[in-house]
């Protein structure tokens, strides 16, 4: 197990490395750098002033010193600071996480609650009306792109009720705090929603095939203690499957939707950090990401190995 | 006895009606001025700033020596205020200009204000000082001025090399604060001190920046507002939606195109709605350094070919301005009249007369119908570049050039630009203050950072300079015409149009100027007042 746990772990440190290395090479890649882009904001390029404004940031120095700077700040947990707001670049970002956090969160409970009764339903009324009712509705979940959603529910809000569920800094009560982050996370989950519907219908369908629900029903067992008991406790698997890969491609939906209805988040703040070339907030951001996914499947890993010993005997 | 009290209770009641109207039309103090922000400026600093996403939230924390008044939308000599200063004077050789300086100002730290605050802030524009800015994109605005002295803690002086009588009009712009001695560029980025009618508070990137009352203002009574609030919102969409539901009480100043503007007042008909020139002009850059625009015959065949209506009438519905380098009137104070623009090839009325020029001239450069002319247009990713660059690709189809967008990322365009790496381009240039010193110079001007095509024409600097240095603004302008028309003529920077667009508040506001021939120098707010 000590072999298992030395290998993994130095696998996953190979693994950060390596991103590491992609990250601070690939925003390196990209054409231009902050100085251009603040001298584009001004309209005019000054080669000295130019010059001087590198220097300060430290952008002029060879790319290995530039790596080693970084990669040993963030080992000592000294991120830098941000290039364009000249403030810590950790005092930046971690009052934007939980917010992100709490709209992911909501995001994917909305997608659980809705997308996982709405296929059982489904699955259980297959051929119905209301069957066919349900999927064309999680068809258009899959097919709506967010950000036309969430501008569309913007906009019928206005329209509807003249009001404006944009985020509040400062709710008052955890009704209003409830309400900030729950209409845009309805419209980023409703695509995740629906995914997790036509999964569940399709496993359910599949499950209330079996010979064991057959029996079940012989035996006298009633619909609901069948299609909740027995069916959807074997059909949840893929699907809590499905919804934890979703939660790792919710933030690209997150970025869009934290853009339409204005929510100060971590997603947001990345791609304008991305668009202003601040390499301190992207490199470290994107690198705090990277632990946290790679650690987490590294605890996978362990916990897989403790309760599969085949795992750590074959692997 | 009777008409004793008819003439008390008479009175009384003209006196409670008089009260009562005053009171209603009277600026009421209080309440927070809830506005958005179109995007997250790069910092506080406005001297380092070259955009008016600095100025409109940081401008109200500054005074400057001289203002446009704010009150009046046209910009002009005569519309230029004491602020700082209490009165200016200019000596009999018209190279020494002297302000007295007002006495018992402090800044937002509590530290007094004086002349030597007023030489910092120059000497670092200027370059001359230890401290250095960052970016100082307006330093060729002070070419003229040879330094500046203090007499004593309230009088200061610029002496100039020679007579310029623009330098009162740029140091009148919002662009030309005076920040003090004892804080630093650096520190000026994140919190800005300075002695205007609103202190800083917080400048969120991405989120918000916040304003508060300055209670010590030297203007006693004033600002009317508790504080300002800007929201920082870059989908457009979102932010005039939360403005006609009103969680805003006035848009972001100009920040409303035209075919915006009409669903706005549909969806918030009380709105004050204001469309005002913005004194940016969209403009083609040509690469007359190479093959094939070094041929100044295909230089004037596309300034020919440009049907400038056709963009106005696509772009703005109508709602801009036809005009040569300066702001055309009415709102433009120097820009040519109309009967002299239309003098200008390419300018006539007759758009397939032009063309049928153009024509002729690409045929004699070897181009025709059987054989076209293949050509980038490079433009910056952004709306307000990217469609007018395929309107200009259309009209160029006219005389024989098959023209092919390249979108440009913000980051690369003015690297792209200076190293010369393009054919044509379609470029936008903001003017901050309607006077030609600042246009010429900076555009137009030999070796001028800002003249991205390299246009040098020795002749006409020298014009530059006979203009700059006339006291008398009647004699000026048609110097100024002489000069744009020449500029037009030599296909420096063809211009295509001068835009217009729209600001918004609710009926509650009271108290906002928009300028009408400049977007850079109205937003100090200190009368601005909520009827609530």
């Amino acid at each position: 197990m000590f072999a298992y746990l030395v290998r993994r772990l130095f696998l996953m440190l190979v693994t950060l490395f390596g991103i590491s290395v992609v990250i601070f090479l690939l925003l390196r890649i990209v054409p231009g750098n902050i100085v251009d882009i603040l001298f584009a904001a001004a309209g005019y390029v000054d080669p000295a002033d130019k010059a001087n404004l590198e220097k300060e940031l430290g952008i002029d120095q060879p790319l290995v010193v530039q790596y080693w700077h970084w990669i040993s700040g963030f080992l000592r947990g000294d991120f830098g600071y941000s290039y364009v707001s000249e403030k810590p670049a950790l005092q930046e970002i971690l009052p934007r996480i939980p917010i992100t956090a709490r709209l992911a969160g909501l995001a994917l409970l909305f997608s659980a609650s809705i997308g996982i009764p709405l296929g059982v339903i489904s699955a259980v009324k297959q051929g119905t009306r209301l069957d066919y009712a349900l999927r064309v509705v999680s068809l258009s979940g899959l097919s709506l792109p967010s950000f036309w959603l969430g501008l569309l529910i913007l906009t019928a809000s206005v329209a509807m009720f003249g009001q404006m569920p944009i985020f509040n800094p400062n709710p008052q009560t955890w009704l209003e705090a409830f309400a900030t982050y729950a209409v845009p996370a309805a419209a980023v989950g409703f695509r995740s929603a629906a995914l997790t519907m036509r999964i569940t219908r399709s496993s359910m369908l599949e499950v209330l095939r079996q010979d064991y629900i057959r029996t079940a029903r012989a035996k006298g067992a009633s619909d609901t203690a069948v299609n909740y008991h027995h069916a959807l406790k074997n059909a949840i698997l893929p699907v809590i499957t499905v919804i934890g890969i979703e939660a790792a491609f919710l933030i690209g939906g997150l970025i869009v939707t934290e853009t339409v209805f204005n929510i100060p988040g971590v997603a947001r703040f990345l791609v304008e950090a991305i668009r202003w070339r601040d390499y301190p907030i992207v490199q470290n951001l994107v690198m705090l990401i990277a632990v946290v996914v790679v650690s987490a499947n590294f605890i996978v890993d362990m916990l897989y190995a403790v309760f599969d010993p085949r795992i750590r005997y074959t692997d | 006895m009777r008409s004793v009290w008819a003439l008390a209770a008479m009175a009384a009641l003209s006196v409670l009606t008089a009260s009562t109207t005053t009171l209603a039309g009277e600026p009421k103090q209080g309440g927070i001025l809830r506005m958005y922000h179109r995007d997250s400026p790069a910092n506080a600093s406005i001297l380092e700033g070259a955009t008016y996403s600095i100025n409109v939230p940081f401008m109200g924390v500054f005074n400057n020596l001289v203002i446009y008044d704010q009150h009046i939308a046209q910009n002009s000599p005569d519309t230029l205020r004491p602020e700082l200063a209490e009165s200016w004077s200019w000596s009999s050789d018209n190279k020494k200009l002297t302000f007295k300086l007002r006495q018992g100002i402090k800044w937002h730290d509590g530290k007094p204000f004086t002349s030597a605050d007023v030489k910092c802030s120059f000497d670092l524009l200027m370059g001359k000082s230890q401290q250095k800015l960052r970016q100082n994109p307006r330093k060729a605005w002070y070419s003229e001025v040879n330094e500046i002295t203090t007499s004593g803690d309230f009088e200061v002086s610029f002496d100039l090399k020679r007579p310029q009588p623009s330098l009162l009009a740029m140091l009148a712009s919002g662009y030309t604060p005076v920040y003090p001695c004892h804080v630093s560029p650096a520190d000026m980025r994140t919190h800005p001190i300075g002695t205007g009618p609103f202190k800083f508070v917080e400048f969120k990137a991405n989120e918000s920046i916040k304003l508060t009352r300055n209670p010590d203002y030297w203007k006693k009574g004033l600002p009317y507002l508790d504080g300002i609030e800007y929201t920082i919102i870059p989908n457009r969409s979102t932010a005039i939606l939360a403005f006609v539901a009103g969680k805003f009480d006035m848009t972001f100043p100009t920040h409303i195109t035209i075919p915006l503007l009409k669903d706005l007042k549909s969806q918030a008909p009380n709105a004050t709605c204001v469309v005002e020139p913005t004194n940016v002009s969209t403009n083609i850059i040509v690469n007359s350094t190479s093959a094939p625009f070094d041929n100044i015959d295909i230089r004037r065949a596309v300034a020919l070919a440009l049907d400038r209506k056709a963009f106005i009438d696509i772009l703005f519905e109508g709602q801009a301005d036809i005009g040569g380098t300066m702001l055309p009137p009415p709102q433009g104070i120097w820009g040519m009249p109309k009967d002299k623009l239309e003098t200008i090839p390419g300018y006539g009325r007759d758009v397939n007369a032009n063309r049928e020029q153009a024509k002729k001239l690409m045929q004699k450069a070897g181009y025709g119908p059987d054989k076209h002319l293949a050509v980038k247009v490079s433009t910056r990713n952004l709306a307000e570049y990217r469609d007018p660059a395929v309107i200009l690709i259309d009209q160029l189809k006219s005389i024989y050039i098959d023209g092919e967008l390249d979108v440009v990322e913000t980051a690369n365009w003015f690297p792209k630009v200076a190293r010369k790496d393009y054919m044509l381009g379609l470029n936008l240039t903001g003017n901050s203050v309607d006077d030609p010193d600042q246009s010429f110079y900076e555009n137009y001007s030999c070796g001028s950072e800002r003249n991205y095509t390299n246009y040098c024409n020795k002749e006409i600097e020298k014009l530059f300079d006979v203009q700059s240095q006339e006291t008398d603004t009647s004699k000026r302008k048609p110097l100024v015409w002489e000069i744009d028309k020449k500029l037009q003529e030599d296909v420096a920077r063809p211009i295509i149009f001068h835009a217009r667009a729209g600001t918004c508040w609710q009926p509650h506001v009271k108290g906002v100027t928009i300028m009408s021939n400049s977007s850079y120098n109205g937003f100090r707010y200190e009368d601005v007042w909520l009827d609530k």
